[in-house]
């Protein structure tokens, strides 16, 4: 012990090593923090003084416009609301196809795993691509319809990889054996036994099916046409994006005050658009590393 | 004790009665897949084909590689191509080892508040869309208002404003930096989490021996994470050519066409919105070839020189 004490002081190897990781964390927390905060700032403060560079650390000019415009307007209302029902409905269907087929995969009676598998895995580096998918979703009546945004990508390859892992190497065999020998089926063993225990898995996978459903803008942009089925998203997109390219033809003077509020607006937008998943974040991140740790191990 | 062996033994594939269960719970899965990513191979054949309206999806005429002959000759075959690329190889080559670079960093924190205070933070920046993205670089990176332009002016950089999002030579370096700045923090989790199953008597036996930290990182961390590395590596070397559409689109504007066209966004524009559906189909099956060229070839090569492979 008196040897690796004395080591620790004496190695100025070591003492570097420990001065880049120190110096390498705060610049990897300030890098990602300050543009986020800047944003939060940026959202109440006057955005004459943002964008001349008076806000960098406090904000100033406070005046809560951006939001109270916001909140009054229909279009995000709108989306926000869709967004929330692909989100919920997309996330239990994803969890209603995965789960059961993952346990069934992980069942080493049923004999033709891993030629299933196969066939999962195949279409993760090989697949029809857009074009065909989108004919396909067109023949299918499923064109500018909600019921795309909840069916599309039901299992992600991935996931239920992840997830099969896990019930391969959390959950004991003997468990099955002692269940099948009082007589107990495969879907009551699934939902008595496998679900309890699988608390973790369910909690990364459920984040992944969750951010990605609240995220898409792709399924949107290529399957729906009608105004009041787009999801926040793309309504994110027209106002963030669509109205920045106007904003530069029309530029200062006369629109000056109205272009005041625009960048207010987009602010709050972007806070207010990502806020929700960051809530969740919390709620499932003590299952993470261990869900992702033991899900990883067959990568 | 054997006869709860015999309850385990293996069935027959087809022994739906005793096994109906199993497969009632695998048919949603098996349904979904089976349509949503077999159908559009068997969708395919489009890129072979006439595309005709009035016959559907395999009814056209057979047009040989008529298609795939019309994107090599066209003028936007070899910069899609080139732009494909560019992006993928520097978000790979700048992408990927930084995560690994991050997760030996916050491993080798020794303060437990500061480390979960860092670990939150470098994930936080995955649950931003897209969309949310693009128009943070666009609000922060743009000339003379932005914060970037006010940071560079500040510290005597840079003296004249640089209109970053519609700069061609610039549109590369902002696609990755803001790629890493998203993904670096989320991809490293894997890394931390194979950290953190390393053995404690290691890092004893080495310090015994005499390692120093940097010793530590070469002979102890950097093998534990081999695997991990090579594995994700393989993975992927096999998406090279499928660069972030949504990401790209969402960029592309008219000043920096020339090098943000890749072939996803062009199989967008003449497929789905000028509806050459059988060119498009073409272009985007030629995308999925060389990507899966690319994956077999990364495995290969993994398989020969160390024993890991995906399969």
């Amino acid at each position: 012990m008196n040897r690796k004490i004395h080591r620790k002081k004496a190695d100025p190897a070591d003492r570097i090593y420990y001065f880049l990781v120190a110096f390498l964390s705060a610049a990897a927390f300030l890098i990602v923090a300050y543009p986020l905060y800047f944003i939060i700032i940026a959202s109440f403060s006057d955005s004459t003084l943002v964008n001349q560079g008076q806000v960098l650390f406090l904000p100033k000019g406070i005046s809560f416009y951006g939001y109270q415009q916001i909140f009054e307007n229909e279009q995000i209302w709108n989306g926000y609301k869709n967004t929330i029902l692909y989100t919920a409905a997309g996330t239990a269907l994803n969890l209603a196809v995965t789960l059961p087929a993952a346990y069934v995969l992980s069942r080493k009676q049923f004999r033709l795993r891993k030629p299933v598998m196969f066939l999962f895995v195949f279409t993760m580096y090989f697949s029809g691509g857009m074009i065909p998918t989108y004919m396909l979703v067109k023949d299918l009546h499923l064109l500018d319809t909600p019921w795309i945004l909840i069916l599309m990508g039901a299992v992600n390859v991935y996931n239920l990889i992840i997830t099969r892992t896990f019930f391969e190497n959390s959950i004991p065999d003997e468990l099955y054996e002692a269940a099948c020998l009082d007589g107990c089926s495969h879907f009551r063993y699934f939902r008595s036994i496998v679900i309890p225990l699988s608390k973790a898995v369910i909690a990364v996978i459920t984040l992944y099916y969750l951010v990605g459903h609240w995220n898409d803008f792709f399924n949107p942009l290529l399957y729906i046409n009608t105004d009041s089925y787009q999801p926040l998203q793309i309504i994110l997109r027209n106002i963030l994006l669509s109205n920045q390219a106007m904003a530069g033809v029309t530029g200062g003077g006369a629109s000056g005050y109205a272009q005041q509020y625009a960048d207010q607006i987009k602010f709050g937008v972007i806070i207010v658009s990502t806020l929700p998943v960051l809530c969740i974040y919390p709620f499932i991140q003590k299952y993470f590393e261990k869900g992702v740790m033991i899900g990883a191990v067959k990568g | 004790m054997n006869h709860r062996k015999s309850k385990n033994r293996p069935v027959k594939w087809f022994d739906f009665k005793r096994n109906w269960q199993l497969w009632l719970m695998l048919l949603p899965a098996v349904v979904y897949v089976a349509v949503f990513c077999y159908g559009p191979m068997y969708g395919l054949q489009l890129a072979f084909r006439d595309y005709d309206f009035s016959k559907g999806l395999t009814g056209g005429a057979w047009a040989g590689m008529k298609y795939f002959e019309q994107y090599f000759s066209s003028p936007m075959f070899w910069p899609t191509v080139r732009n494909t690329f560019t992006i993928a190889f520097f978000s790979l080559i700048c992408g990927f080892p930084i995560p690994i670079i991050l997760a030996l960093v916050i491993h080798s924190l020794k303060n437990q508040r500061w480390k979960k205070t860092v670990q939150t933070t470098v994930y936080l920046p995955y649950f931003i869309s897209t969309v949310v993205l693009v128009a943070m670089l666009q609000i922060l990176l743009s000339p003379s208002t932005g914060l970037l332009d006010h940071i560079l002016k500040a510290t005597g950089l840079f003296s004249e404003s640089v209109n970053f999002l519609g700069t061609p030579s610039a549109f590369v370096p902002v696609y990755v930096l803001s790629g890493i700045w998203q993904m670096a923090g989320w991809n490293s989790i894997i890394f931390i989490a194979a950290l953190s199953s390393v053995d404690g008597q290691l890092y004893d036996a080495a310090k015994v021996d005499g390692a120093n930290r940097w010793h530590q990182v070469w002979h102890i961390e950097l093998p534990a994470l081999k695997s991990t590395i090579i594995i994700l590596l393989i993975m992927n070397m096999g998406g090279i050519l499928s660069v972030g559409f949504e990401k790209t689109f969402l960029m592309q504007n008219s000043l920096n066409k020339s090098v943000s066209e890749v072939i996803s966004t062009y199989v967008f524009n003449v497929g789905v919105k000028s509806s050459q559906f059988s060119f498009g189909s073409a272009v985007g099956l030629f995308n999925t070839l060389i990507n899966f060229v690319f994956l077999m070839a990364a495995n290969l090569t993994a398989k020969k020189t160390s024993q890991i492979s995906l399969m």
